[in-house]
Parts: C-alpha cells; structure tokens; sequence
C-alpha cells in the first residue's frame, strides 16, 4: 500500500518537473531571437569591411582622421622628432608600458596609426595638443605623446591601434 | 481583485512589503486563489489565450519598433531590412503580422463563446461592454498597424477607410484631413499612425485590466450558466485553471507556428509587397480578414453615409445585446432555440466576411444585403423575441451537478475542437484570397518546387542558373534594389563563395562619391553594394522600355499571386501551398503565344495568355539557347523560366530554409510540450473530479 502511493508520487513528480524544464527550456529558446536582434544586423556588419587609406597627401608632421566602424582613426605623419621622442622614454615609466616599435608596423616607423578613443570614458583626444606634442584629451585631461601612449590623466590605457596593414608603402588597409 | 486579500505572506520581508503595498496579495487572490467554475469547457481557455497574443504582440512590436522608420520614403524598405539583415528579423516580423491574425481568430471565438453561453447577462453588462471597447481598440490598432509596412493595400487601405468619415454631414471633409494631416495620405499620417499604433495595445492593456477586474468581481460565467452556490462548485485558479489554460495556450502556439513557419503570406495581401504608390490603385482594395464581414455591411448599403452607420452600428450593438436579450436562462445550451439561431448566426457572420472579399457586382450585393438584415435581425428581432416565447429546458441545479452529469458521458477530446476551428478559420481567410476573381484569364499551372513543403529547400544548381539568367536577361531591364552582392554567399542562398560574390561584385561599375575633392566617381562593386538598375533614373528606364516601367524584380516572387479558388485555398493550408508567385512567373514567361482572332491588342503590347488582360507592354523576354547553361540543363524556355523563378523566390524570400529548419524544431517542442501539458494537467484535474 505505501510503496504504491510512493511510487504514484515520484511517476506525478516526474512529469511536473519534465514539464516544467521543457517549459523552462521553451521559454528561454524564445528569449534567444528577443535578444539576438540587437546584435549589429547583416547590412551594418558588411559596411564595417576593411577600408584603403591613400598615405601620399598626408605631409610629414601631419595627420588625418579616417573612419571606420564608425570610430575615428588618426593616421600621422610624425617627424624625425617625434618619433625620437617617443623613444627616448624610459618604458617602464610609463603606466601603460609599451615600446614606441611595438606601436608601428617595422620599416614604416613614420605612420602612426590608432584608434582616436581616450581609454578613460571614450571622449576624442585632440592631435598635437598637450604637453607630450601627442595627443590631449579635453573631457578629463588625459595626455597622450607622440606614440599615443598615455602618460598624464585618469586614461588607465594606451590609445588602441586598429588591425592595419601596409598594401603598398603609401596605401594602408585598414579592417 | 474583490475586497481586502487574506492572504499572509510567510516571509518578514514579504511581509512589511505587503503592509505597504498589498500587490503579491493581489496577484495571489486574482490569479492562485480565485475560485474558478469547475466545469469551465476549452471554450474559456480563449481568455488566456488573448493575453498571451498581446503580451506576444507588444514584445514582438516593441522590437519592430527598434528596427522600423516611419517616414514614406523608407518605411517599406525598412521593413524588408527587417526581414531580411536584423538577426532573426523576419521571425519577429512573421510573429507580429500573423499574431494580429491569431489575436483576431482568439478575440472572435471568446466573443462567440459569450454569445452562445450568455456571458454578457446580468451581473456581467460591464465586464462585457469593456469587452466591446477593447475589440473596437484591437480593430483600430491592428488597421494601423497594417498601414505601417507602406506596400499599396497599407496605403489604399488607409485612403479607404479614413475617407469613411468623409460621410459625416457638414465636417466630414475637415475630419478627413484633420486624420491625414495633409491633403492625402502621406507622411504626417503615417507618423502618426506609428505613434498610435505604439500607443494604443497599452491603453487595451490597460482596458484588459479593468475587464479582469469586473470579472474578479462578478465571477466567471460558465457553460451550465448557473452562479457557483457552494464550495464544491469551485476549484482555485491554480493549479487548475492554470494548467489548462496552459495547455489551451500551447495547443494555440502548433496552430500560430504553422503560419509563422509554413505559410507566413497565407493570409496577407501580396499586393502589401509592392511599395506604395498614391498614383495607381489595385484591382480590388480588400481589408484583412479579420474585418471582412463588417466591409461586406458597409459595401451592402447603397449611400455613403448609410453604409459607414450600417458598418459601426454592427459593433456598436453588441454593446446593446445585455438588454436586447432579456431571457432568464443564461446557457444557450438549455435554449432550443437560441442555440439554432446561434449558429445561423455564426453561419452568417461566415458568409458576410466571405463576401467582404468578393468584388461587389451583381448577386453578390443582393447577398450582401439578404445577410446583413439577417445579422442585425439576430440582434433586434430574433433576440428580444425569442426571450419573450422560448420555453428553455431545466437548467441543473448546481455547477456541482453539471460536472456530475458530464463526467458520466465522458467528456469530447480536443481534436474536433482544433479542427473546427481550422476549418471555420480557413474557411473565413480564404475569402480574402479570393478577392481578385474579376482578372480571368486561365490559371497557371502548379508546379514541383524544390522549396516546397515543411522540408523543401532551395535546389542551388536551379538558384545559380537562375542568376545567370536573371544577369544575363532580366537585369538588362529590371532592377533588383533590396539584393547586394553579399547575399549571393549567405546561408540558405546560390551557394556562392565570399570570393565568387566579390568577383561578380567588382565587375559591376558603381557610381559613387562625392570624394574630397567634391566629384563623383566610379568603382567597382564591393560585396556590400545592391545589385545597380540598370539605368541611371525612371525617366531613362521608361524611354527604353517604350514607356511602361520594368518593376524591381527583389520581391517580384511575393508580389505576384492569382486566384486558386474554393475549394482549393483550404487545401492550400494545410498543404503548406505557397508557391503562387513562381508558378506564375514561371507561367508568365512562358505564356507568349498568338493572340485569339478576335482580340484586340493595343499597339506596342505583346498577347501573353497568363498576364490579368491579356496585353502586357514587355516583349517575351527570352527564346531557347539565348543563354548558355554549363551544366548539361537544357537550354529551353522552360528550364530558363523554371530557374529564374526559383531565383526570385530566393531574392524574395532569402530566409526560406532558415524559416522551414526553425519551423521543424518548433514544432517538435511544441508537441512534445503539449503531451506533457496534457498529462500534467489530467493529473491536476484527476482529484477534481
Ligand atoms: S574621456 Fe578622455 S579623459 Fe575622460
């Protein structure tokens, strides 16, 4: 008699948890599209292909933005100077260590290519402002120099560089 | 909802939250406490049902709303990005606009349901007329709705029925334009169109609330339409109402999935997939389905200003029917009469929404007028006698007593239930299709697809002749401004490789600019470019084409349909038939023939049998061996237009396998889930009875 009714128990136990999880299941399947819409959708993701940059009109100490993604990239021109001073900082004094070299493609040592994002809340540094020649940024102060390495203010990070890639030595790729 | 809860939450915390804001006593005594009628039929699971459609169309919509631009230029093509770039965008934009289809279907026979077991007598007026103002909104929310995606019905549509308030004597016109905001249908009203449209299901639900509420106060009727006397007449909301209504719900999700997933154009208009155009009218201006019955009223009264009262009248007087039926007994069941007059009814309401979609000529406005007394006669004359001179049968004593009597006779399964209401539904939606039974002309033959059916999927060799067709001769002519490059290697497409799209990409010149130096320029195609028309504006295109304009060829394959007749349309549900548009493209391309004697053909038009009138402005587009197939097909007329057609589907409808693959598992779940339901819920009941 009672091992009956126990087993009665756990068989009516069982559906109402099996019903339960495929409702959970079901429920959480149906939430998948709700949520997946607001991913960038196929048009946005085929306009963020790589984009050409022609480097000829750019004069040595000058600099350009270009976008892509919908991000401001600069591209400079830096001078014998700035460069040289981009180098002749000790990198381990710098919050955000980082060689000069690792932040330019080998043999292009001139063009400086990054990602115009202050790292601190996402404002867009100013070029040639500040007291490194590099980049400032007026939302909160930060200073970037002339490899767009921070060295001043709340920014806990360097100024990204997108992926690029030299196709010729004055046409660069970038995506 | 009905006086202070006694309910005690056990927790502390839930305990000074209550002190201060008794909302979980609320929900407990509304939707876990209140006692519910035990002998409740499927018939009331329509009540759950119906929140569970606007709960889908509000989230459905809300989403939409994300990806959607209320402003003539874009509005449709907006729509089509919806569908066919928004991950997962063509399942919500299915959901939504055959979700408005199901509420209807669910709102009609919860209002029937009324009708039949007297839900509206005493002490229920109220809770019945706030029934009638959410219908009234629903009506109003989902013709708005159906303006939003600007295809030529949205628009013709809006001008029809908001030219029905040009019948009001004196200020008419003024309303008129007041409702447009300009001088015709344009932007302004569909600016706000959109914001109403947004607005008005939270004011239905918030009206929903106020009807929940009158129906906490007064009790749920029920089909003995008895009042409950004693505690054994009553079981509580949960688990028992719950569960069932649970099952009902999933039960209407296999019937909802089978549109959204099998036949997601059934009940639309193709001509919604051609853009607006205020300058050419369809054949026939037909409303959904769902109002049919109250065009076919409107159409039927020979004045203006007669038919739009006629029209509001049929609604407005279920508002009256509390007191135009005065007969004690509550349940048709126990009206011999009432319950003949019920289905004559519901026969007429059939008829009239089957003839809203026929063309008003000849017999069918006598018809028209013969049904529309007979539907205002239920409502003034048969009611109100028959509650005079009916003689009704006892009604049992206690809904106690009903259950005992039922249980005896072993209660109907679903299944007739489901197919009755498949049936009628069909029945009521075909009329829509039917619409354009004035064009003649002989049907185009049906065709086997490859995409046909649940499991269909696209034959890719057909796709990639399709589009060396489509490049090689329809592209010469037509444009194809919703396609780009990047489509012919998505998923579910010809199958090209990244690289292949690319190389047909960049053989294609693109005008483009202007750059830094202020000009314009061209250069090659990139994958994320439209396929080009191939002239530079509509003016050139005419002049090429002898002044007739070649259409854009992206939704050619939705756009298309012709009449497949009674009883054929019922077939074509539950076949999952929806292959017209290539049929006929097929047809059309083959149709070039000689024209009879005695036609006329106008000068400059070519005769196609297939074509609605026979004389269509495009000479036969294509001849045997024109282009050159490497895969051993044969170079025939026939398999050219076979492919091609096959290739417009695709750039119609580009998530065609996604939609069918999603569908299967759907399904799947959904039964599997409903046989758990179902046991579940014959436990839950088990000690109920
Ligand atoms: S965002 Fe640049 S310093 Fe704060």
């Amino acid at each position: 008699m009672t091992t009956t009714s126990s087993a009665q128990h756990t068989r009516r136990d069982f559906l109402y948890v099996a019903t339960g999880a495929v409702a959970a299941v079901g429920a959480a399947a149906a939430a998948w599209p709700l949520i997946s819409q607001m991913n960038p959708d196929a048009s946005t993701i085929a306009a963020g292909a790589p984009i050409e940059v022609d480097l000829t009109p750019i004069a040595e100490g000058q600099d350009i933005k270009v976008f892509w993604r919908g991000k401001p990239i600069y591209i400079s021109h830096r001078t014998k100077k700035q460069i040289d001073d981009a180098r002749a900082v000790p990198v381990s004094s710098l919050p955000d260590p980082q060689t000069d070299q690792a932040r330019v493609k080998e043999g292009h040592d001139q063009w400086l290519v990054v990602i115009g994002i202050c790292t601190h809340l996402g404002c867009i540094p100013i070029a040639h402002e500040g007291a490194y020649d590099g980049f400032f940024c007026p939302c909160h102060g930060s200073v970037y120099d002339t490899s767009g390495r921070i060295r001043q203010g709340p920014a806990p990070a360097n100024l990204p560089i997108p992926p690029y890639a030299f196709v010729s030595d004055s046409k660069i790729k970038i995506g | 909802m009905s006086g202070p809860s006694t309910y005690q939450p056990s927790h502390p915390a839930l305990q000074w939250f209550e002190k201060r804001l008794p909302l979980i006593g609320l929900i407990h005594s509304s939707f876990i406490a209140y006692p519910t009628p035990r002998n409740l039929n499927y018939w009331w699971t329509f009540g759950g049902i119906l929140s569970f459609m606007l709960g889908v169309q509000i989230v459905t919509g809300v989403i939409l709303a994300m990806h959607y631009t209320p402003h003539v230029d874009h509005a449709f093509n907006s729509v089509e990005a919806i569908v066919r770039d928004v991950n997962y965008g063509w399942l919500l934009r299915y959901l939504h606009s055959n979700g408005a289809s199901m509420f209807f279907i669910a709102v009609y026979i919860h209002m029937l349901r009324g009708l039949y077991y007297g839900s509206y007598k005493a002490p229920r007026e109220v809770l019945w007329i706030l029934g009638v103002i959410i219908y009234l909104l629903m009506m109003a929310t989902g013709f708005m709705g159906y303006v939003l995606p600007w295809g030529q019905m949205s628009f013709w549509g809006a001008t029809v029925i908001t030219n029905l308030f040009s019948a009001i004597p004196y200020v008419g016109e003024s309303i008129v334009t007041l409702l447009w905001g300009g001088y015709a249908v344009g932007n302004p009203t569909l600016n706000r169109f959109f914001s109403l449209h947004y607005l008005l299901p939270f004011v239905i639900a918030g009206v929903v609330v106020l009807h929940v509420w009158a129906l906490h106060v007064v009790g749920q009727n029920n089909p003995a339409g008895v009042e409950p006397k004693t505690e054994k007449d009553m079981v509580p909301f949960t688990p028992y109402a719950t569960i069932k209504d649970g099952f009902g719900i999933v039960c209407f999700m296999i019937f909802y999935a089978w549109f959204v997933f099998y036949i997601p154009n059934y009940l639309g208009d193709p001509d919604n997939y051609i853009q607006a155009n205020p300058g050419v009218t369809p054949a026939h201006i037909v409303p959904e389905w769902y109002y049919l019955p109250f065009y076919a009223i409107l159409r039927s009264i020979p004045s203006k200003l007669g038919g739009v009262i006629a029209m509001f009248s049929a609604i407005i007087v279920l508002a009256f029917l509390p007191w135009l039926d005065s007969a004690k007994t509550r349940s048709s069941k126990y009206r011999p009469l009432a319950k003949q007059f019920f289905w004559i009814f519901v026969a007429v309401c059939v008829l009239l929404g089957w003839l809203g979609g026929k063309p008003a000529e000849g017999v069918y406005i006598i018809a028209g007028r013969v049904l529309t007394f007979c539907y205002f006669a239920y409502f003034l004359i048969v009611l109100p006698i028959l509650s005079r001179i009916e003689t009704p049968r006892a009604v049992p004593n206690s809904i106690a007593d009903d259950v005992l009597a039922k249980y005896g006779k072993k209660a109907g399964p679903m299944a007739p239930v489901i197919l009755a209401l498949v049936l009628a539904g069909g029945l009521v939606m075909g009329g829509a299709q039917n619409a354009r039974a004035a064009e003649g002309g002989p049907t185009p033959p049906s065709l086997s697809w490859s995409f046909a059916g649940p499991f269909g999927t696209f034959d890719r060799g057909a796709l990639q002749r399709g589009y060396k067709v489509y490049k090689e001769v329809c592209a010469t002519c037509h444009s194809m401004n919703l396609v780009h490059f990047r489509n012919l290697a998505d998923p579910g497409g010809p199958g090209f490789s990244a690289a292949q799209a690319l190389a047909v990409a960049s053989d294609i010149k693109v005008q483009d600019g202007p750059n830094d130096a202020g000009d314009m320029f061209e250069r090659p195609g990139r994958l994320a470019d439209k396929f080009p028309a191939p002239f530079p504006n509509e003016n050139a295109a005419r002049a090429a084409n002898g002044g007739a304009y070649p259409p854009d060829l992206s939704l050619m394959a939705k756009a298309r349909n012709y009449d497949r007749g009674f009883p054929q349309f019922i077939f074509d549900f539950f076949w999952q038939f929806q292959e017209k548009g290539p049929n006929y493209i097929d047809a059309l391309l083959q149709g070039y023939t000689d024209p009879p004697k005695d036609f006329q053909l106008p000068q400059g038009a070519y005769y196609n049998k297939y074509f609605p009138g026979h004389a269509i402005k495009m000479p036969k587009p294509i001849s045997d061996d024109q282009v050159t197939y490497d895969d051993g097909t044969p170079q025939k007329v026939e398999n050219y237009a076979k492919d091609v057609a096959t290739f417009l589907m695709w750039t119609a409808e580009p998530h065609l396998e996604a939609r069918k693959k999603l569908g299967l598992q759907v399904m799947i779940f959904l039964i599997i889930f409903a046989f758990l339901m179902y046991f579940t819920k014959k436990k839950v009941w088990a000690n109920a009875h």
